[in-house]
């Protein structure tokens, strides 16, 4: 049992749980900016950079795909804001105009190359594989302190926890900036707080966050992490800080949840097979936001304005 | 290329014209639809919509599977991807109305976590062996490469119903996308009106789907509106616009895609809206990236020009650098600043200029809704003679309390 | 329409506004979509003043100290603040932004809204510490809402919520207060306590620029007066600039009668009470 654990459950739950985390602290701002679809457009643009990089390099190198990915965001925020300041064009419609672009640029990408034999798939991007990240290194529990079955790990995890950790230094390090640029850009700007860099450097985040988490979740998923933890405890309470602990919570708890459900639950059902436990991450944290949209203390707003209607 | 040609000319085969032809309405609806939410500020719900089919697309299918066998029956897919999606559209409408969390968040929750509850679906077909997944694969990203000719004559049936009903619909649409307020006034029902937009956005993502792949669907629906915002300011005309090219983009799109193997149909469809976003953004002459640039230039250079030509006829030193450069350019001063003859003419007459136009926003206080932009121009060219005749004449006695130019 | 002061820099020349002035603004320029929402407008803020932004709904006056602040971008124009770039100066202006441009469902605490005045001084990479939230109280004290201090910001009335950004402004003891609609969508009681501070603020030596909406208080609560419709239309002391007619070719003709008699009234109560 327990090797079994090691070799194909430890590591993709750790993955799911680190990349809904490192998802979920960046997301926390989106949410507050109303950028919600920050989100979306970003982890859309990663199939195309990967594609991009992939025909450039020749090869799939982690390296190449994240730098090409990353670079993929930025150009879409780039010309997102492009077509939204030259077009006078609500952001939504400017993000949906590029996004799809790029996404469709990627699609036809994929197809028009031979990538027969490179594990390159349309279907992998849209919806990962968090299954495939086995450790057959791993005999006990030993196996986590010795370093001939650790270097076996899948690289994956060590990148999800680089990630991660940048997610935290980011948003301890620009905490200031982050929140005040977030409340009032303008007052922000006028005692020098740079919030249009801060606001670059959020969506460069995400990028990062996207092509880490891409990798074992798939594209559309991610939008999940970045969304429902944070969303749904900004449901919770009234306080930023409560706020992030409670969607790093949502975020480890759809990750663990998610996966364990999407292995065992067609089981305890009587199924003898799995479901994709990215899907089911994905799910869960719908579920949880569902739940606390339903009875979370804070879920009406107070002084809120501008609904649509 | 031939086959392209052929099939743009609707010579390569029956199921191609058919599906040509029906992606060609389903644009044309989608585009005019997608001008509606467009100016409601609402472009992104579509994507919502969009991702929001998979869970009911598999859910049929596994139903159908179980029952008939077969779950690649186009109909009863079509109806799933409907309820489901029409589940996502109210999940997002209840969050907003319901909670403090905004639209944003509930567009990219709903979508995220349909889909990622559509493919937990999709692995449960993988794991039924009764019918295969490839049946359900085309949904994702389009394709109408072998499709039955039953689904291509549906698809273009009920895409050419979806573009008639926005036709017959397009003065309410209108009114309530223009001014929500106003149409309540004329007595339509608002509420109604919306449920309306979004049932017809929802049918034409759900007839779209093998088309256009519901990944991608939301392409439709925004990028052929965005591109028509460059043509016009007037709502019916931008409706129009959108059908047109959102027409020309399913139309020459899917033909294309159906000219070569390994051309995904959503994908070429897309990028064929793009090119046409990115024509109208360049080279509109409304609101297109050269007009305006040009036209910011030129205001830049008249203001600054302006500004300069009056610091000199007041004698004041100018610091800013495009000031400096515009003057210079125009012979107005020397590389080293000094104001030529040419200049101090100009200057002159600029002063003058703007006596005249400040003596007419003092006579004529009501007028100070006229743009500043307007008062660069030669008062001459802007207000009919006599009035400039009148002004002329009472002109001296102000400038000679104001002081005489240097 | 001033006096350029003239800064030798480099052995260059340069006109940095008037040196002496906590706020200076020559031609600028500010266009929306090829539209100029503010035009060429020139105006120095004598030091010690309190100032009023007058004009109608579009006129451009949140845009002009906007782009003065260097928040909007300008096309045109040189600004200075204590003769010096905006840029060089920010710890010694204060804005105050509409209250209406924030959203107050943020997830934060009046206190955590004052602490984000003292950004500056806290530094980069530190946090807020027990001094910062001794001095944000003592600001909070002073426009009276100490007691409420630890409420979540969204529960707050609008006078409330104008109050906690004057107490933000404080924490950041400037010289120069711009402000944009102080006195917008407030209640009586805190329209008083905004303008006790504000005076108190200007017997302290301190200059206060605010755009102000409402015509009858111009004359009470300020001793100088920007018209502006787009363009300048007339600056000065309220005394001599503040008049029927400068209001006329300010709002186009748009003011009625009655409006214009009660600033002419209210006009006439401020030279009698100089005047004693």
């Amino acid at each position: 049992m327990s090797a079994e654990f090691l070799q194909l459950s430890l590591v993709p739950l750790l993955v799911g749980m680190l990349a809904c985390i490192a998802c979920a602290l960046p997301g926390n701002f989106l949410v507050l900016r109303r950028q919600s679809l920050i989100g979306d457009a970003v982890s859309h643009v990663v199939l195309p950079g990967i594609v991009a990089a992939f025909l450039v390099t020749g090869t799939v190198a982690a390296t190449a795909m994240l730098v090409g990915a990353a670079a993929a965001a930025v150009v879409a925020v780039v010309l997102i804001e492009f077509v939204r300041r030259v077009g006078r064009i609500e952001p939504g419609a400017a993000m949906g105009v590029i996004f799809t672009t790029m996404f469709a640029a990627g699609v036809l990408m994929i197809e028009q190359s031979d990538t027969s034999g490179v594990h390159l798939d349309v279907e992998h991007a849209l919806y990962g594989n968090l299954e495939s990240l086995v450790w057959f290194a791993a005999e006990d529990w030993g196996s986590l302190t010795d370093p001939v079955a650790l270097a076996d790990l899948p690289p994956q995890l060590a990148r999800l926890a680089v990630v991660t950790v940048a997610m935290v230094a980011f948003t301890i390090v620009a905490w200031k900036e982050l929140v005040l640029s977030t409340f009032d850009a303008g007052f922000a700007e006028s005692v020098g707080a740079r919030p249009t860099l801060i606001g670059f450097l959020l969506v460069v985040a995400v990028a990062v966050a996207a092509v880490a988490a891409f990798d074992a979740v798939g594209s559309i998923i991610v939008i999940a992490m970045f969304i429902c933890p944070p969303a749904a405890a900004r449901l919770m309470t009234d306080r930023l800080l409560p706020q992030i602990a409670w969607s790093i919570g949502f975020a480890a708890l759809s990750g663990i949840a998610g996966y364990v459900l999407a292995g065992y639950g067609p089981l305890w059902l009587g199924f003898d097979a799995s479901v994709s436990a990215a899907g089911m991450i994905a799910t869960v944290s719908g579920l949880l936001l569902a739940v606390a949209c339903l009875v979370g203390p804070h879920r009406r707003g107070s002084g809120r304005s501008g609904a649509t209607v | 290329m031939e086959t392209f040609l052929a099939a743009l000319m609707l010579s390569a085969g029956y199921n191609t014209a058919v599906v040509s032809i029906g992606a060609g309405f389903l644009g044309a609806a989608a585009g005019a639809v997608g001008a509606f939410v467009l100016l409601r500020k609402r472009s992104l719900v579509s994507d919502a919509v969009g991702h929001a089919t998979l869970p009911g697309l598999a859910a049929a299918f596994i139903v159908m599977a179980l029952v008939f066998g077969d779950g690649r029956i186009l109909p009863g897919l079509l109806a799933g991807a409907a309820i489901s999606a029409a589940l996502g559209l109210f999940a997002v409408d209840w969050i907003t109305h319901n909670t403090r969390l905004h639209e944003d968040a509930a567009i990219g929750a709903v979508l995220s976590v349909f889909f990622g509850f559509g493919i937990v679906l999709l692995t449960v077909i993988q794991s039924l062996d009764t019918g295969r997944q490839a049946g359900i694969a085309g949904y994702l990203l389009g394709s109408t490469a072998g499709m039955l000719r039953s689904e291509a004559e549906t698809i273009a049936v009920a895409a050419f119903a979806v573009a008639l009903a926005v036709f017959i619909l397009r003065r309410p649409f209108t009114l309530v996308a223009f001014d929500p307020e106003y149409a309540a006034v004329r007595g339509v029902n608002v509420r109604r009106t919306d449920l309306l937009l979004m049932a017809i956005l929802l049918a034409v993502t759900v007839i779209g789907l093998k088309v256009a792949g519901l990944v991608l669907i939301v392409a439709l629906t925004i990028i052929p509106p965005v591109a028509a915002r460059f043509w016009t300011d007037r709502a019916p005309h931008m409706v129009m616009i959108a059908a047109v090219l959102g027409a020309a983009s399913g139309f020459v799109g899917t033909s294309l895609s159906a000219s070569a193997a390994n051309l995904p149909t959503g994908a070429v469809i897309v990028l064929a809206a793009f090119a046409l976003f990115v024509v109208s953004l360049l080279v509109s002459p409304v609101r297109g990236v050269v007009a305006g640039g040009l036209e910011r230039m030129r205001l830049s250079r008249k203001v600054h020009e302006r500004q300069g030509l009056l610091s000199l006829a007041r004698g004041e030193p100018i610091y800013d650098g495009l000031t400096l450069r515009v003057l210079r350019r125009a012979g107005h001063i020397r590389a080293d600043g000094v104001a030529t003859l040419q200049g101090r003419a100009a200057a002159a007459a600029a002063q003058r200029e703007e006596a005249l136009w400040s003596l007419y926003r003092r006579e004529h206080p009501q007028s100070a809704a006229v743009s500043p932009a307007l008062e660069l121009n030669p008062i001459a060219e802007v207000l009919p003679p006599e009035t400039v005749a009148a002004l002329d004449r009472a002109l001296p006695r102000v400038t000679a309390t104001a002081g005489q130019p240097s | 329409m001033h006096p350029a002061e003239l800064v030798a820099i480099d052995g260059r020349t340069l006109k940095r506004g008037d040196a002496g002035s906590p706020l200076s603004i020559t031609g600028l320029t500010v266009t929306y979509s090829g539209k100029p929402v503010v035009f060429s407008v020139d105006v120095t803020v004598p030091a010690g003043s309190m100032m009023a932004i007058v004009g109608p709904n579009g006129a451009g006056k949140s845009t002009l100290i906007r782009a003065a602040l260097g928040i909007v971008p300008r096309l045109s124009g040189d600004v200075t603040a204590f003769g010096e770039p905006v840029g060089k100066v920010r710890d010694r202006i204060a804005y105050v932004p509409q209250r209406a441009s924030v959203d107050w469902d943020f997830p934060a605490t009046v206190l955590d809204v004052v602490v984000m005045g003292l950004y500056r001084r806290i530094g980069l990479l530190r946090f807020a510490g027990r001094r910062h939230r001794a001095t944000a109280m003592a600001c909070l004290e002073r426009v009276g809402m100490a007691g409420f201090a630890g409420r979540q910001i969204g529960q707050l009335s609008g006078g409330q919520q104008q109050r906690v950004f004057l107490a933000r402004a404080l924490a950041q003891d400037a010289q120069l207060y711009v402000m944009d609609e102080p006195f917008a969508g407030v209640d009586a009681a805190t329209e008083r306590a905004i303008i006790e501070v504000l005076r108190t603020l200007q017997a302290e030596g301190k200059t206060i620029v605010a755009v102000h909406h409402d015509l009858a208080t111009v004359p009470v609560y300020f001793d100088h007066v920007l018209l502006m419709n787009v363009r300048a239309v007339a600056d000065g002391p309220v005394a001599t600039t503040f008049t029927p007619e400068h209001l006329q070719a300010t709002y186009g003709g748009r003011l009625a009668p009655a409006q214009l008699d009660d600033i002419a009234a209210a006009l006439a109560g401020r030279r009698t009470a100089a005047a004693s």
